[in-house]
């Protein structure tokens, strides 16, 4: 072996790389954690463990400057160092079990928590009393749809997602038989009465509601009980000219309709949804709290899960630390509205789930062994000490 | 002589245990301890009058003592005589001092210049005392009296700050927002039974009773359009009104409900019982007997009040047997205080340990370690009767957090002086016993420690396994930190450190960070499975997860530092103290964050002592930097 391969391979599996990564990872937890505060949990995981790198943005400049490293580098890094470590001083013995157990355990969550990253959708169902519902709605995200609904038997849905709204250029779509020019986009922004003022420099808005209000930006908020409402003001071009241009904001709850070639559609910007192979009905919330306090007991959801094969029509019973898990999908109690009545379920769908489990067994066991084995060592050398002092 | 010197620890500790066992007296003719076991629904839990009493002061003063600093009698001999006072003879206890205010700003809103504030002493040496600052010179505890003409002010100057969140709002504004919540919960008590404006509530009610069946007839008489009393009418919309008012100014619920009533929720504040006499023609007895109390206090007539209290005992005692015993404990356990009795004996068991090592090792340590067994069996049994009491596992919030963090570590360090035999256990064990019992006693602060348990943390499965297999590992990491605090100071400060306790230290730090590391991980990963459960996801990196992370990962660096030989006992050491910096930021820095689902105890006086332990432990670590040899203890002898 040559003398690099030496020096790599010494680098890779040595204790002191594990240490340092350690290190690095409890900065990095603790800073992200106190970040927490300004940035909110969705942002900070993905600036700080969702990433390879820390970035900082150079002030009053767009150039931003990797300062540390994130949380896949530090984890990617932490795994090749345990792999190879265990596989350069590997040996099958007893003594050394628990310690392998462990780290094999570790290995596991690593990877389990990359996975959940990678494949993990959060979203929240909101429903009234009775109201069925087949989709859950994105948290952060949202779309514009244009629905043609001159079809009795279904409707035709085009979604065009945030992102590309956020782009500002113009949209074309085979089933669109318009253009869908985006005017003006902000990721945060309110809906005031009448015309906009002068100085706020917007496109008008000619067509539906938009005519009687228009938007005002907001700073964009990371407040964990606060969501960015997105608006837009997008315009609708046919080979024939303009067909108008409209105002969307998922703060406008009736859907703006208009009329195209004998089609009627209808011009919405709303949460994201993802529709599911099934629905749910709530039945009935209920809210239960202390004997003459406010203090609450234990919310719950009653709800009826109906698959469109007809396999599943059942009633389930979803509250505090006891969520359904259907259809790859788990349905947690996470908040209601309107005095008790709306029930708001988080719908998180996460493959990997059951790897924490297995890793936790893993770890655990491994541990007990060696700190046994430790501890067993210990009180055999006492004993044997003992008789002589 | 000294060979009985541990026993005689053992029996002044116990017989000191002991005592704080034996049942309260009265100290007047009034049966106020009787009158403390009522029950009454409060926070959705049926609890003592004794424990209101209690819970009310602290929360209003910080002190369960009724006193001004000048005069050295208190004003009332027990907390529940304050409540008497303020139930049923409120011009007395609008008297009392007992609205802890600190901020100047708000003592000059309140209009008390310094010359409401000043304390002048009678004897000449106690005024020297204050001007040496070993007495306050100052008052901070002020009486309803003293406020009663700036209320309006006070009220307004709150309502201003609400509309701040409460993470920003400056000194000023937390204080008078606090000032304000105490001045809510002292009306609160004080329109518990009866109006406070009444010279006589009972005679009211009786005039009420009488007034109430043409009262009645002339109401319904009105409803349907027909001639009516209208002074009768009068008389009743008039008493109507006082009783609403008493209903929506209290949360003490004192009434139980009617006889053939099991339901829990039916226990009623005092106003709405009075008001429910409209309904059912005549006044519940429970609450025409709490009226009566009010008259047997003010006017001094015990054995009406005992007979009463007597009366009250018996209506409830029958239909709720297992409330009824769980009062009486609670107030036994009340006036027992066991965590104050574990405080003082650990300190015992931290100064006898710390003598063995310049006296008597043998006699001292094992009367240091036989005392902190008394303090551990006294927390203990506290612990316990809580968790009989509360019907949950030991740790519930913050406050017994601190409790068990205390026990868990105590515990461990019996186990080591056990093996050991060395002193190290006790003092360890005291400094931390007495160390959490002063936390959890600034934590009790905040009013009732018994709470009820919010809807996510209401699982006893998950309270029994994630949160005491965590708090057992923040017990072990604690531990860790302070034996090393034990291993630098001896070291460097004293000669006491030969070879063999150094390597003794270094094996308990090393074998305590293994058990800490088996603990944090275990509860923390216990603690994901917990969240997948009831969010749906393992890890979400919130503050307290991301804390107990922290734990865990630290645990593991001193565990591989020592193993790859990075380390050798000093820098083992070292690396523990940071321990301690790691664990208190886990327990309550994040808290200080206010974000996160975990975010339980918001504190700010909290933060600036969480601040001062950092930097203690941070100046630690770098004292134990200076080089070995120039420790006291490793010193070459000098020839």
């Amino acid at each position: 072996m040559n003398a690099l391969v030496r020096q790599f391979r010494d680098f890779f599996v040595s204790l002191n790389l594990t240490v340092a990564l350690l290190i690095l990872s409890l900065v990095l937890v603790f800073v992200a954690t106190l970040d927490q505060v300004n940035l909110g949990i969705w942002a900070v995981q993905h600036k700080y463990f969702r990433s390879f790198f820390v970035f900082w943005r150079v002030p009053g400049s767009d150039l931003a400057l990797p300062v540390f490293p994130g949380g896949y580098f530090i984890g990617g890094m932490l795994l090749v160092n345990l792999i190879s470590a265990h596989a350069y001083r590997f040996s099958l013995t007893w003594r050394k079990t628990g310690i392998q157990l462990a780290h094999s355990g570790l290995i596991l969550l690593l990877i389990g928590e990359l996975l959940t990253g990678l494949l993990q959708k959060d979203s929240s169902m909101r429903l009234e009393p009775g109201e069925t519902k087949q989709y859950s709605e994105s948290f952060l995200e949202n779309e514009l749809v244009l629905i043609d609904h001159s079809d009795p038997k279904f409707d035709e849905v085009v979604a065009i997602p945030e992102t590309l709204l956020a782009e500002k250029g113009s949209v074309q779509h085979p089933k669109l038989p318009f253009q869908v020019k985006v005017k003006a986009y902000y990721p945060n922004s309110t809906l005031e009465m009448g015309e906009a003022p002068a100085s706020a420099n917007l496109p008008a808005a000619t067509a539906g509601i938009g005519a009687r209000v228009h938007l005002s930006p907001l700073p964009m908020t990371y407040k964990p009980d606060e969501r960015n409402l997105p608006g837009a003001v997008v315009e609708l071009i046919t080979p024939e000219g303009t067909l108008g241009t409209w105002l969307a904001s998922p703060m406008i709850g009736m859907p703006q309709t208009f009329t195209y070639q004998n089609h009627t559609w209808e011009l919405i910007l709303r949460f994201k949804r993802f529709y599911r192979p099934f629905s749910l009905t709530l039945l009935k919330f209920s809210h239960d709290r202390y004997a003459g306090t406010e203090i609450p007991k234990n919310f719950s959801s009653r709800v009826r899960v109906k698959s469109d094969d007809g396999r599943d029509d059942r009633e389930v019973l979803i509250y505090m630390n006891n969520p359904l898990r259907y259809g790859g999908l788990t349905f947690y109690q996470a908040s209601f509205e309107k005095g008790d009545q709306v029930t708001i379920l988080q719908v998180v769908r996460n493959p990997g789930w059951l790897i924490p489990y297995v890793a936790c067994v893993m770890m655990g066991l491994g541990l007990v062994i060696q700190f046994g084995f430790s501890l067993t060592g210990f009180i055999r050398k006492r004993s044997a000490a003992a008789p002589a002092s | 002589m000294k060979k009985y010197l541990p026993f005689a620890a053992l029996i002044f500790g116990l017989l000191y245990l002991l005592s704080s066992l034996r049942p309260a007296a009265n100290m007047t003719a009034f049966d106020l301890a009787g009158f403390g076991r009522v029950p009454v629904l409060v926070n959705g839990r049926i609890k003592p009058l004794d424990t209101v009493a209690r819970t009310s002061l602290l929360t209003l003063q910080g002190r369960q003592r009724v006193s001004t600093p000048e005069n050295s009698a208190p004003f009332v001999h027990s907390p529940v005589e304050w409540l008497a006072d303020i139930f049923f003879n409120p011009a007395k206890s609008d008297t009392y001092p007992v609205f802890k205010i600190d901020s100047p700003e708000v003592l000059s809103l309140v209009g008390l210049s310094e010359d409401d504030t000043r304390i002048t002493y009678e004897s000449a040496a106690k005024r020297t005392m204050a001007v040496l600052g070993f007495l306050p010179s100052s008052k901070s505890r002020f009486s309803y009296s003293q406020l009663r003409d700036k209320l309006p002010e006070i009220d307004r100057q709150a309502r201003l700050v609400e509309p701040v969140e409460a993470q920003v709002r400056t000194p000023f504004q937390k204080s008078v927002v606090q000032l304000r919540e105490r001045v809510i919960l002292y009306v609160e008590l004080k329109t518990a039974v009866q109006m406070p404006d009444s010279p006589d509530f009972l005679g009211e009610l009786h005039l009420f009773q009488s007034a109430l069946p043409a009262g009645i007839q002339a109401v319904l008489a009105k409803q349907k359009g027909e001639a009516h009393d209208t002074a009768a009418l009068k008389v009743m919309r008039e008493m109507a009104d006082r009783f609403s008012y008493m209903e929506q100014l209290t949360y003490l619920r004192l009434v139980s409900p009617a006889a053939d009533d099991t339901d829990a929720t039916h226990w009623r504040p005092m106003g709405t019982a009075l008001l429910d006499s409209f309904g059912t023609g005549a006044i519940d007895p429970t609450a025409l007997n709490y009226a009566k109390l009010g008259r047997a206090w003010r006017t001094g007539d015990a054995a009406e009040f005992n007979r009463l209290v007597a009366a009250l005992h018996d209506a409830i005692t029958p239909r709720y047997p297992a409330a009824m015993q769980k009062s009486d404990v609670e107030a036994r356990f009340n006036a027992a205080a066991p965590f104050d009795s574990s405080m003082t004996l650990y300190v015992w068991a931290f100064l006898f340990g710390l003598f063995s090592w310049l006296l008597w090792p043998q006699q001292l340590g094992r009367a240091g370690f036989w005392l902190l067994g008394l303090s551990f069996l006294g927390s203990t049994l506290g612990i316990f009767t809580r968790m009989w009491l509360e019907g949950r596992p030991p740790v519930t919030n913050l406050y017994s957090s601190a409790l068990f963090v205390g026990w868990g570590a105590v515990l461990l360090c019996l186990v080591l002086e056990k093996i050991y035999r060395n002193a190290i256990g006790s003092v360890a064990g005291g400094m931390i016993g007495f160390a959490t019992l002063l936390i959890a006693d600034k934590l009790s602060l905040g009013g009732d420690t018994l709470e009820m348990m919010r809807a996510v943390l209401d699982s006893n499965f998950w309270l029994a396994t994630h949160v005491v297999v965590i708090t057992i590992g923040y017990s072990a990491t604690f531990l860790a930190g302070f034996l090393a605090l034990i291993y630098i100071f001896r070291g460097m400060f004293t000669r006491s450190l030969d070879q063999d306790t150094a390597d003794a230290l270094t094996r308990m730090v090393y074998g305590i960070v293994c058990f800490a590391t088996l603990f944090s991980l275990v509860g923390t990963v216990l603690g994901g499975i917990w969240a997948d459960q009831s969010w749906g996801r393992f890890w979400g990196w919130d503050p307290k997860e991301n804390g107990a992370l922290i734990i865990v990962i630290w645990n593991a660096v001193i565990l591989h530092a020592r193993w790859g030989g990075l380390v050798k006992q000093r820098g083992l050491m070292m690396l523990a103290v940071f321990g301690n910096v790691v664990t208190s930021w886990s327990w309550f820095g994040v808290n200080m964050l206010g974000v996160g689902l975990h975010s339980y105890g918001f504190m700010d006086a909290a933060f600036y002592w969480l601040v001062a332990f950092v930097l203690s432990q941070v100046a630690i670590i770098a004292l134990a930097s200076i080089p070995l040899e120039k420790w006291r203890s490793f010193r070459p002898k000098a020839a």
